[in-house]
Order: C-alpha cells, then structure tokens, then sequence
C-alpha cells in the first residue's frame, strides 16, 4: 500500500467511520425507545394480554407490518418530507437518523414484543397472584427477564441498521457507504472501497462479540 | 373461609365448571382432583380471581372477589398465595429477591423485607442458597424458594396447582411434609389441584373429585376409599386381575384391632375356606384403611356374606361383567 493512499485512508474512512458510528448509535437509541414502548402496547393489547384492546393491538401491529415492507432505500426516499419536517433538511448524517429510526423501530418492536412474549405464563399469573399492579408486572417482571432475549435482538437490530447507513449513503448522508459508494463504484479506487468493506466487517464482528458478551452477562 | 355455591363458568358455549358447589374450612387441607382438563384448575383461579365466573358465588371470609374494582381484587389476593407445577420463578433474580418480589411490589421497607425474607428460607430449609440464582436449584429446591415466595405477604390461603407433579416421589413427599407443616404450624389453608391420587392420600384432609366441570363426590378422604364411590375408582382406573372361579369378595375396612382380624375370626366361626386374592393397607393422613379381596367357593358365599354384613366395614361381590367390562 503506497503512503498516499494511506493518506487518504485515514482521511477519509476515519471521519466516515465518525459519522456511521453517530448514525448507528443516535438510530438505535431512538429506535430502541420508540420500538420498546410500541412492543408495550401491543403486548398489553394483546388478546392474552393484561389489557386487551383488539383496535390499538391490530392496528399498531399494521402499522409495523406496513414499514416493515417497504424496502430501505423506498421508504427514505417516500419520507423525505417528513424528515425535512423533523429536521430541517433531508441530507446528511443527521437527516438520516430520520427515515433509520422509522425503520428500526417496527423491527425492534417485534423483537421486544417476542422476548416479552417468551416470558412464562405462569410467572405472570403467579405475579398477578400476588397483587402485582400491570405495570410492576410489565416493568419488574416481564422486562427484567426479557433483557438477555432483547440484548441479542438488538445486536441483530444495530446490524441491520449499520447495513441501512450505508444505504442511506446514496442519497446524502455521509459515512461509509457513502465513502464505498462515491470512491469505490463511481471512481473505481478499489482501495478505499475495499478498506471500507473491511471497516465494516470489523465492526459488525466487534457488534455482535460486544452482544454475545452482554448477553452471556445477563443471561 | 372458602365458600363456594352453584358457580358456574364457560368458554363461549364450553361449559367448564358447573354447579360447583364447595366450602373449604379455615386450617383445611383440601384436594380438587380430576383428570386432565376437567377444570380443577380453571376452578382453583377462580378463588383467587384469576378467572371470572358467569354465575353462582365464590366467597372468601364473606368476600364476594368478583363484585369488587380490580384495585380491591389486588390487594384481596394478599391473602392467597399460589404455587405452580412448574415454580414460576424469575430466572434472573437470586432466591432472595424473589422471596422479597411481592414485598417490594407491596412497597415493605427494605429491613423488613430482609427480615422476612430470612425468616421464609429459615421455615422452607432453605437459606444455604439465598444468593443463588433458580437455574442451579433442584426442582423441589425451587418449589421451597416459591413456597417462601407465596407465603410472603402472609397469606391464609395456599393455592397448589399441580405443585409436586414435576417432582420426583422423594421430593414429592419432602415438598408435602412442608405443606403439611405450613397449614399445622401457621394455620394457613390450602386447596390442592393434582391429577395423584397419592398426594390426596398423603395431606388433604377432604376432597373434591371433579368430573366434566362438576363435582362427582366430597367427602373426608378416609371416608371417600372406605365407600369407594364410581367417581374414585372411575378416576383410579385401577382393577385388580381377579380369579375367574368362584366369587371373588371385596373388604374394605378401617385399620384398627377389631378389624385386622377379619379372616382370622371368620374363619375360626365359620369354618370355611378361601383364598386370599390381594390384601392391601393404606394410610390417609392419620387413617389407615385396609383392602382385601378374597375368592370363596359358591356354596359358602352366602354364609360369608351374612358373617361380613354384620361387622363395621364395606364389602361387595365383585361381579365378572364389571371387570371384563372396565379391564
């Protein structure tokens, strides 16, 4: 590898990598709260749940069906106006976490309602048998014992978000697709795209490693 | 305490319980037995309100659970605990939180919690592995931890579902021996759902035997092997292999000293012969009952008939048609 392109490396993964880093956590936050609380609602609607509501359960649980099919790239473009709305421009890093967190939070809405679903019937009743309000039932109980099952749903969550960035990259935002894309495919430096595969690489290993510690640890 | 009339409940056009009637007293150990799926356990979260009714009553200590706001119903069910088949522990938490689960959910001070919390693993043996998580603890080791759980908020009534049928016979027994201590000790009431006979035969005072949503026979549980009727032994599906010659004649007696020398005495007043087909004896909390089957010849039949009419004990002809019918 020649010093120059060692340069260039550095000067334009390590910033790239910045901005992906930012994208990827500031979604998955978003996503995780806006995603737990829907997964809440729906478990609680839910005709075995505690408060059953056959309206708010089946039409949240549209709702995630819808996003969840539209294709990435679609359902950015689609939203551009909203995501102008939201933050005052549709480019950039921070325009991105916009259409990001829409379509994380159905998917990890999904996981948390499953892990809260896993969690024994009998556990539940036994609780109830106690005394336990709905909410001590949910937030004390179910939730505690759903962490290692929504640990491990959320590293394939950021995953699958850190594949979207990049994605989110053709139409403007920063990060490493756009890197890949504008060096690699559209000025054939196979370098720097080949760099960038291999940043990413390394950090969907150290995602997962990061998710299969916490969730032996809390386990 | 437990005081239940006419209640009545269904799925849709599934009848589940029916005409359910049924009062279980203070300090009483009472068992709901029935095969699988009969209701005994639809019937036993009824008392705790975990089911609804569609009619009858359900009272405890004049409670009337299902005519109050579900903010009463909660704090109501401090007075009854409830144990599972499968412990229904959070697998997360050590033992020690939670025994104190109910109490924090309660809101108790954090010292008496910890002083209660002790205390329970004290009475259910168990406070070697207060910090160990429910993963490393043995099946009956965990049904102590939710024994001490369910007993935490010092409940009057104990509901067992199923609690020993995932236990081995030596848990089973050492887990009754602690239900028995619990309802002798603290007074505390239970009502125990179980598809074994044995464990009624082992603690329960009375029993209800429930057939498709009714209940088909109550009575003490001494009184219930001593007249043996068609719901038990339709529920113990047992018959014994008997000769097919002769008359094959069954004695069902109360162990004590007059009767333990039925065949002895018979046969010295008598003078007649037999063969002993099987003789068991068996213990019901604080009674024994013995069983006996004996074959006799046609020709003193009669007179061995008319020598057991007199003494205090049940007997029958066990017809041929009976056995092949039910074998």
């Amino acid at each position: 590898m020649t010093s120059s392109s060692y340069e260039l490396i550095i000067k334009i993964i390590v910033p790239a990598l910045g901005k992906t880093l930012f994208m990827v956590l500031a979604t998955t936050v978003c996503a995780a709260i806006l995603g737990f609380l829907m997964a809440v609602v729906i478990v609680l609607t839910d005709k075995d749940g505690m408060r059953p509501n056959k309206y708010i359960c089946e039409t949240l649980s549209t709702l995630v069906n819808i996003i969840r099919s539209f294709p990435f790239i679609i359902l950015m473009v689609s939203i551009i106006p909203l995501t102008r709305f939201i933050m005052g421009t549709s480019i950039g890093e921070k325009a991105a976490i916009v259409p990001l967190t829409i379509a994380a939070a159905p998917y990890i809405a999904r996981i948390i309602e499953t892990a809260l679903k896993e969690v024994d019937k009998d556990l539940i009743e036994a609780a109830k048998s106690f005394g336990a309000s709905d909410a001590q039932i949910v937030f004390k109980i179910m939730v505690v014992e759903a962490v290692p099952a929504i640990t491990s749903g959320i590293t394939l969550a950021v995953i699958s978000i850190l594949g979207a960035s990049a994605v989110a990259g053709i139409v403007g935002a920063g990060g490493l697709g756009a890197v890949a894309l504008s060096y690699g495919y559209q000025n054939f430096n196979e370098t720097l795209m080949y760099s960038t595969v291999f940043v990413i690489i390394i950090l969907v290993q150290a995602i997962q490693t990061l998710g299969n510690f916490l969730y032996y640890k809390l386990k | 305490m437990i005081e239940i009339n006419n209640l009545y409940k269904s799925y849709g056009n599934n009848d589940v319980l029916k005409n359910i009637t049924l009062t279980v007293g203070d300090r009483e150990i009472h068992g709901l037995v029935g095969r699988s799926g009969v209701g005994k356990s639809t019937l036993l979260r009824c008392i705790n309100g975990l089911e609804k009714y569609n009619a009858g009553s359900l009272k405890i200590d004049g409670f009337e659970i299902q005519q109050h706001s579900s903010k009463e119903i909660r704090h109501f069910r401090k007075n009854i605990g409830m144990i599972f088949q499968n412990f229904a522990l959070m697998e997360r938490k050590t033992v020690y939180q939670n025994v104190a689960l109910p109490m924090k959910c309660w809101g108790y001070k954090n010292d008496e919690i910890d002083r209660r919390v002790r205390e329970l693993l004290t009475i259910v043996d168990i406070e070697d592995k207060i910090h160990e998580r429910p993963k490393v603890l043995s099946g009956g080791q965990k049904q102590r931890v939710a024994i001490a759980r369910a007993l935490s908020l010092n409940p009057r009534i104990l509901l067992c579902d199923e609690a020993t049928s995932a236990l081995d016979p030596k848990t089973t027994r050492s887990i009754l021996l602690l239900l028995k201590e619990i309802n002798t000790v603290f007074g505390i009431a239970i009502v125990f759902v179980t598809h074994q006979m044995s464990i009624v035969k082992q603690i329960c005072h009375r029993v209800s035997i429930l057939e498709d949503g009714e209940i088909s026979a109550q009575d003490e549980v001494s009184s219930l092997f001593f007249n043996q009727p068609k719901s038990l032994t339709n529920l113990l599906g047992e018959e014994e292999p008997v000769p097919g010659e002769g008359i094959n004649i069954k004695i069902t007696h109360v162990e004590n000293s007059i009767s333990s020398n039925i065949l002895s005495n018979m046969v010295k007043e008598l003078d007649v012969e037999f063969s002993i087909v099987s003789a068991k004896l068996e213990y019901y909390r604080d009674t024994a009952l013995g069983s006996l089957i004996i074959n006799v010849n046609e020709e003193h039949a009669q007179a061995i008939k008319t020598y057991l009419s007199k003494l205090p004990i049940q007997w029958e002809v066990l017809s041929r048609e009976s056995q092949t019918a039910s074998g």
